[in-house]
């Protein structure tokens, strides 16, 4: 069976990796190439680079990051931001990268989903979701939500999707959108909450129940890693494929190798990376 | 490191062959190989091919569409002899292509240097592309994979159905899914070696080393 997946997220601007990252050994800890060879080594299952640049001219700095990592690490690459026609993803994909992760541009465009999915196949395609509870639901009314909630007794919680970095709800329900977005071919869904994130108080299983409930292609978990035990409550309370982590990771607090021992002593399957890598130093 | 050592001593003598022929993504394969010091040409000609010690065969994409385009080039005639002389190695759809016989869209013969077809993997519920990390577990082994518990990557939607003998590795999906296979100097791997972290370059550094 598929080993559940450990996932750091690296937001770049200008080719620079942001969040003061910190790691012994690394002089310069900016440096995406340096970082994904160090995660690579503790043994991530795949990286996530999520470009943050603002400015048009910094767009094709990501891709010459993916070039180099590509060149270096050889585990499965995603990257995301910023991304809004099949020619982004034309052109990330053709950089290195194995994976393409799209959120605003594809509530705004649903049709992005499909048509990626044609052109390169469901398996590049992340879904990103920026989610959070509804919170001024009164239980009084609920019967106006019979349609949605007669299909299921996923929760009584209802969940709305926000753009543009968690500043815009949509209004728009996330089983809704989780099932369209499914049928229109996404390969993976990035569920990040909005009101875990930051919290650092673990992932939020309910949300991830509701979706994974209604969806039957991976979904990974991001939002409000704290501590080691939350990859294991997340693998064992919910059926998310995967865990997300930035802070955690590049603060040094936990190691990628960390959480996999942690989790193999538990049970949880886990790929655990080749103890000694040897090959790098053919050509030098 | 004595093997990736000798890989540059051989550098000479050890060219590999890297089909290029429109089918996906070989440029990660190529970065590979570039890691692993050994030399390589990612080519679409013949004599490319035939003079080269080893051949590596990538390929993401639907069967039929990748037959006809190495038929086209006429490079699946090529390949078909060559394949039998030297190491040959087939990865994710280069590796389904080896077998007789593709189900994917329709009926389409392969290169048929390993008996057997190729049909969509059972769903059973679980999620089809079967992708992700999953382990190989040895029912014959290989001479290219030297160590156990190995998990490699894996992103496809069919799988090969062959005699158990040509069997190096599978993995438990849905069903029982064969990962290497193996006849003689003819290898195929359904998961992407370059992908599939150091353990993965550890076993195309031991294809390149034979």
């Amino acid at each position: 069976m598929l080993a559940k997946r450990i996932i750091p997220c690296l937001d770049v601007r200008n080719g620079k990796v942001v969040k003061g990252v910190n790691f012994e050994g690394i002089k310069d800890v900016g440096d995406p190439v340096a970082l994904a060879q160090e995660y690579n080594r503790q043994g991530a299952d795949e990286l996530v680079f999520y470009d943050i640049t603002a400015s048009h001219e910094g767009r094709g700095v990501i891709l010459d990051v993916v070039r180099e990592v590509a060149k270096k690490v050889f585990i499965p690459l995603c990257v995301g931001g910023g991304v809004s026609t099949v020619d982004d993803f034309r052109e990330i994909l053709r950089a290195g990268a194995d994976k393409v992760s799209i959120n605003s541009q594809a509530v705004k465009n649903p049709q992005l989903i499909k048509d990626a999915a044609d052109i390169f196949g469901s398996q590049c395609v992340v879904l990103g979701i920026d989610c959070s509870r509804v919170k001024t639901q009164n239980p009084n009314s609920q019967n106006t939500e019979n349609e949605h909630t007669n299909s299921a007794n996923i929760s009584e919680q209802k969940y709305t999707v926000f753009v543009n970095g968690g500043r815009i709800d949509m209004h728009l329900d996330l089983i809704e959108w989780v099932k369209k977005a499914t049928e229109l071919g996404a390969g993976e869904i990035c569920l990040n909450s909005i009101d875990t994130d930051g919290v650092r108080g673990g992932f939020d299983y309910d949300m991830l129940n509701a979706v994974c409930a209604v969806t039957n292609i991976p979904v990974i978990a991001s939002g409000g890693l704290g501590k080691i035990d939350d990859f294991y409550d997340v693998f064992t309370k919910t059926n998310a494929s995967a865990g997300l982590g930035a802070s955690l990771f590049h603060f040094g607090e936990l190691t990628i190798s960390q959480v996999k021992e942690f989790l193999r002593e538990k049970d949880i399957l886990c790929r655990i990376a080749a103890a000694n890598a040897s090959h790098s130093q053919v050509n030098s | 490191m004595a093997q990736t050592k000798k890989a540059a001593q051989n550098k000479k003598k050890n060219m590999v062959a890297i089909i290029d022929y429109g089918a996906g993504n070989i440029f990660s394969v190529k970065n590979a190989l570039d890691y692993l010091g050994a030399e390589n040409k990612l080519t679409d000609k013949s004599e490319d091919i035939i003079n080269a010690d080893k051949i590596i065969l990538p390929g993401v994409g639907a069967f039929p569409h990748a037959m006809q385009m190495l038929n086209k080039n006429g490079l699946a005639d090529v390949i078909k002899t060559q394949a039998k002389k030297k190491p040959f190695m087939g990865i994710c759809l280069g590796m389904q292509i080896i077998f007789e016989k593709g189900y994917e869209f329709c009926e389409c013969d392969g290169l048929g240097l390993i008996p057997g077809k190729v049909e969509k993997i059972k769903d059973m519920g679980l999620v089809i592309p079967h992708m992700g990390w999953n382990k190989l577990e040895k029912i014959n082994g290989s001479n290219i994979v030297k160590e156990d518990n190995i998990y490699t990557y894996f992103v496809h939607s069919y799988k090969a159905v062959c005699d158990e003998k040509y069997i190096a590795y599978y993995c438990e999906y849905s069903e029982k899914i064969p990962a290497l296979v193996q006849k003689d100097n003819i290898y195929g791997c359904q998961f992407h070696p370059e992908k599939s972290g150091e353990q993965g370059l550890k076993i195309l550094e031991n294809f390149i080393n034979l």
